[in-house]
């Protein structure tokens, strides 16, 4: 199958060089198309690093990262901004919905920073609305929504654009436990209509409902697992599994 | 370590401070400016008249800096609360480690402090400079020679200003203890995770608002434009101004409401780039602002018009004095004051027995008698005579139109005697003074007037062809308006009419006044104010009681006098009008400034989901534009009406000469309203900017 992101070797170092941090180190990652892929990591472990530099919004020290053969890490300027709202699309733990605008006008922004026709749009946001379940809240405000009706609002806005990638940064972090799994469920849905969702998470409840999940540690890949036939329950218990290998580190995770 | 840490805090927000910097340099300098002008002067060349005027125009200006400085002071409390606003989190930091309030209060007091003495000296700098400036200005002002240019600096100004300004910055750390001491540490963390709430406001509702309030401001225009006739009393003024003021308070509160769903249905416009964000952006501001905006409007109107007004008061008047006084000397004599038909008038006047029985000497004679040979100062000079007769009065010349005309204008004074000229004298005045001269027939009379509402009343008359009884002839009018022309000199288009009738119809019974107009026979300023000095010295001749003493006007006094309304006219506007606009703008940017933490996480998200600079930054300048815009654009709007109801007002002074002075407020809007919207805008972007 075709590979939607190929992480080469990267390396990042943080600070100078009589104190060198290596948040991520030598870590090399394939993502095909389609797939749903979770990666999994105590604080520091590199994770939300490692989906900066996929997100472009930091650079590798060494190393190529490629979306869609396209070499980002030799991207700047506008090419980036181009490659971010054309190729990816963005979910974020703190929604970052804009408190201004509606759930439509929100989602429509990333249309219209790209030209689309108002014509165009409205038939995306329908089309978009009616698989994320959020046709009735499309007129709210962000502050008239509950946490999971805003990430399901910034989920359609990332996905709406046909991105390449879909990166979500601990997605569920702020919801309840309820929120989480229907939104969950949507990710499965939205991955069988073809979607490429990475995820950073480090609830293993989350990572769970993902159908490959990946292991960080000291900036390093520490173990794959893939959820094959099994069930979310027994997938969730293989997660665990890991997470009582890594020790303490993940405990937080639990 | 307090102190370094108030310093270290200033360098940090430096780009916070940017316009709050900005805005007290600039009142600073303007107010050492307009305090140092008598210094400016200094080097000129003025009479001692002009010197009398520096002192008056002076303690105005002393009296209009204490005004002053109670915007500025309000505009610095106010730019300082938005400051500390932007450090909330900081304050609540220092007070979870345990800081105490006191020592927050001191931080504060010690930044103050800091920014006090620097914006003083830098301010001080810039207004010794602008000063400078300002004295080629001064010199323009009063057509005074600038005899060498020296530096000049103001120390008494400068004194003025510190205390002045310490006083503020006194204020300002009184406020900021208050509030620091008022305020509460969970406020102070987490006031910026106040959701903010959109109240939709009824549609069908603003747009009835929005009508009604359309409708109450054309009828204030109306009122202050072709109404204006209809007020009586000063008062009057008072309606259509509450009227102007609420209604743009509910413009721009309907506006607020109408601006969104207007642009929403425009789906292609709205749906284009970051239109719908800076839309949303923009309305929500304004929500909240509707109350600032209106005030912001108001004095920008205010502003507009006391600028071009006074402007064009200066350039008109300047205009007028070369236009209405031609010539350096004229001097009036009354004769003939023992007439029967006057005599008892004359009296009442409070002349004495022997200045009336005295009075059949023309000028040159009754000024030998004073020992004072005029014509050996004059190069050229002319005579002539003024007829009136109480047999041709206002009620006269109006003829049958006089009811129609009473009932419109019921306060003119009717029973006026008209001045009576021949038609060859008059045109030996216009000859000296390079007007244009008539031919009449014996049967014909002109009216010369250019006093406008005189001219109108008179014109009613006029093409009614109104014919008029004069010593035995009747008289029909050569025109059937009034003719320019004037006989006395004066600064403005005031002459509210002169009959000029054919030589033979004159009666020389009633001979009035006879006149002299003429040029001296040098330029030397001091020369001539030796001459109009002594001239003025006749007033304490002995003989006084015996003949009257001819009037005078002379193109210098003119001059002078009109100077000084014109110079402390025009200064008070420039002070008030600088001073409102800055205010103004500072507001605007200040807020929009304060909001730039809030705009700062917008145009984050905005960046994550791959927008491009480029279009964020338009986004940002057409949000902070349309911010500044609005109430400018309303301003103009009421200017326009404010600017013709101001001509009307000034009228008498001319105003030709209003375009320049537009053009003049437009640069003064540009450079100051559009300076503020630049740094605004640079600051705001410089807020934004993600730092890699």
């Amino acid at each position: 199958m075709e590979n939607i992101l190929k992480v080469e070797n990267i390396e990042k170092y943080y600070g100078s060089r009589s104190s060198l941090t290596k948040a991520i180190d030598n870590l090399s990652l394939d993502v095909e198309k389609g797939e749903f892929v979770a990666i999994m990591g105590a604080s520091g472990s590199g994770k939300t690093t490692l989906l900066n530099v996929v997100s472009t919004i930091d650079h590798v020290t060494s190393g190529h990262i490629y979306v869609g053969g396209t070499d980002i890490t030799k991207l700047k300027g506008n090419d980036l901004n181009k490659f971010r709202r054309e190729e990816l699309g963005f979910i974020f733990q703190d929604f970052n919905l804009l408190d201004t605008l509606t759930a439509y006008e929100n989602i429509a922004l990333a249309l219209s920073i790209q030209n689309v026709s108002a014509k165009e749009i409205d038939m995306r946001i329908k089309k978009v609305a009616e698989e994320l379940d959020i046709e009735s809240i499309l007129s709210k405000y962000p502050y008239q929504m509950s946490g999971g009706q805003k990430q399901r609002v910034a989920s359609a806005r990332a996905i709406i654009t046909n991105p390449k990638l879909v990166l979500a940064d601990e997605p569920t972090g702020a919801l309840d436990s309820k929120s989480a799994k229907m939104l969950l469920e949507k990710f499965n849905y939205l991955d069988e209509l073809g979607a490429t969702i990475l995820m950073v998470t480090h609830d293993a409840f989350t990572a769970s409902y993902a159908r490959r999940v990946v292991f960080i540690k000291d900036g390093k890949i520490f173990k794959e697992i893939n959820k094959g036939n099994d069930s979310r329950k027994e997938f969730f218990d293989k997660i665990i599994d890991v997470v009582t290998l890594l020790g303490g580190d993940l405990s937080d995770a639990l | 370590m307090l102190s370094k840490l108030s310093l270290k805090n200033i360098k940090k927000s430096i780009k916070d401070y940017t316009i709050y910097f900005f805005t007290l340099i600039l009142g600073i300098s303007i107010f050492y400016v307009f305090n140092a002008l008598d210094t400016q002067t200094a080097m000129m060349d003025v009479s001692e008249s002009t010197q009398e005027l520096i002192k008056l125009m002076m303690n105005m200006l002393g009296a209009v800096s204490i005004f002053v400085s109670f915007i500025l002071g309000f505009l610095i409390i106010y730019a300082s609360r938005f400051l500390m606003k932007r450090r909330n989190k900081e304050f609540g930091i220092y007070l979870t480690l345990g800081m105490s309030k006191r020592k927050i209060s001191m931080i504060l007091f010690f930044e103050t402090l800091f920014i006090g003495i620097l914006s003083l000296v830098v301010g001080l700098g810039l207004g010794t400079i602008l000063s400078q400036l300002m004295s080629i200005i001064v010199v323009n002002m009063f057509e005074a020679d600038l005899t060498k240019f020296t530096f000049v600096f103001s120390s008494s100004a400068c004194i003025k200003t510190i205390i002045y300004f310490s006083v503020m910055y006194l204020f300002v750390m009184i406020f900021n203890t208050i509030s620091v001491s008022k305020c509460k540490l969970i406020d102070l963390l987490h006031g910026d995770k106040k959701s903010e709430k959109l109240k939709l406001k009824n549609t069908g509702f603003c747009i009835i608002i929005f009508i009604i309030s359309i409708l109450v401001l054309s009828r204030a225009y109306y009122i202050v434009t072709d109404g204006f006739l209809t007020m009586q009393d000063a008062k009057d003024i008072l309606i259509p101004i509450m009227m102007g003021s609420i209604s743009t308070f509910f413009i721009f509160w309907s506006l607020s409401g109408l601006i969104l769903k207007i642009f929403k249905s425009m789906k292609k416009f709205y749906y284009k780039g970051l239109n719908s964000f800076t839309l949303r952006q923009f309305s929500s501001k304004i929500n909240t602002t509707v109350f600032s905006t209106t005030i912001i409007c108001l004095m920008l109107f205010v502003t507009i018009c006391l600028l071009s007004a006074c402007l064009t008061l200066k350039n008109s008047m300047n205009e007028g004095i070369k236009k209405f006084a031609p010539v350096d000397i004229q001097l009036t004599n009354k004769q003939n004051m023992d007439a029967p038909h006057w005599y008892d008038t004359n009296l009442s006047y409070g002349y004495n027995e022997n200045q009336i029985k005295n009075s059949h000497i023309d000028v040159i004679e009754k000024l030998n008698i004073f020992d004072f040979e005029i014509t050996k100062y004059l190069k050229e000079y002319i005579q002539v005579n003024i007829y009136r007769t109480p047999d041709l009065t206002l009620n006269h010349t109006l003829g049958s139109k006089l009811e129609s005309i009473r009932t419109q204008f019921p306060f003119l004074k009717y029973d006026t005697m008209e001045t009576i000229i021949t038609i060859s004298d008059y045109n030996k005045i216009a000859k000296l003074y390079g007007i244009d001269t008539y031919i009449l027939d014996d049967d014909e009379y002109i009216i010369l007037a250019d006093f406008k509402s005189m001219v109108n009343t008179r014109n009613i008359a006029l093409k009614n062809r109104e014919t008029i009884n004069l010593f035995g002839y009747t008289l029909k009018p050569k025109y059937d308006e009034c003719q320019n022309g004037f006989i006395e000199m004066s600064s403005q288009s005031i002459n509210s009419g002169v009959i000029v009738v054919s030589d033979k119809v004159v009666d020389e019974n009633y001979l009035y006044s006879d006149m002299l107009m003429g040029n001296y026979n040098t330029t030397d300023k001091e020369e001539i104010r030796n001459i109009e000095s002594s001239l003025n010295e006749l007033d304490k001749s002995p003989i006084k009681n015996r003949y009257l003493i001819p009037d005078g006007t002379s193109k210098l006094s003119i001059k002078e006098s009109t100077n000084s309304l014109t110079v402390m006219v025009t200064f008070i506007g420039l002070y008030l009008g600088v001073i409102f606009m800055i205010s103004s703008a500072a507001i605007l940017g200040l807020k929009e400034l304060s909001e730039s933490s809030d705009n700062k996480e917008r145009f984050r998200m905005l960046r994550k989901i791959g927008t491009d600079e480029k279009l964020i930054n338009k986004a940002l300048f057409r949000q902070i534009g349309i911010f500044f815009l609005l109430p400018l654009i309303l301003a103009i709007i009421h200017s326009i009406f404010g600017i013709k109801f101001a001509v009307k007002i000034l009228e008498v002074f001319g105003t030709d000469e209003l375009l320049p002075s537009i053009i003049m407020t437009g640069i003064f809007l540009v450079i100051i309203y559009g300076g503020y919207f630049l740094i605004t805008y640079y600051c705001s972007k410089n807020i934004i900017k993600e730092r890699n």
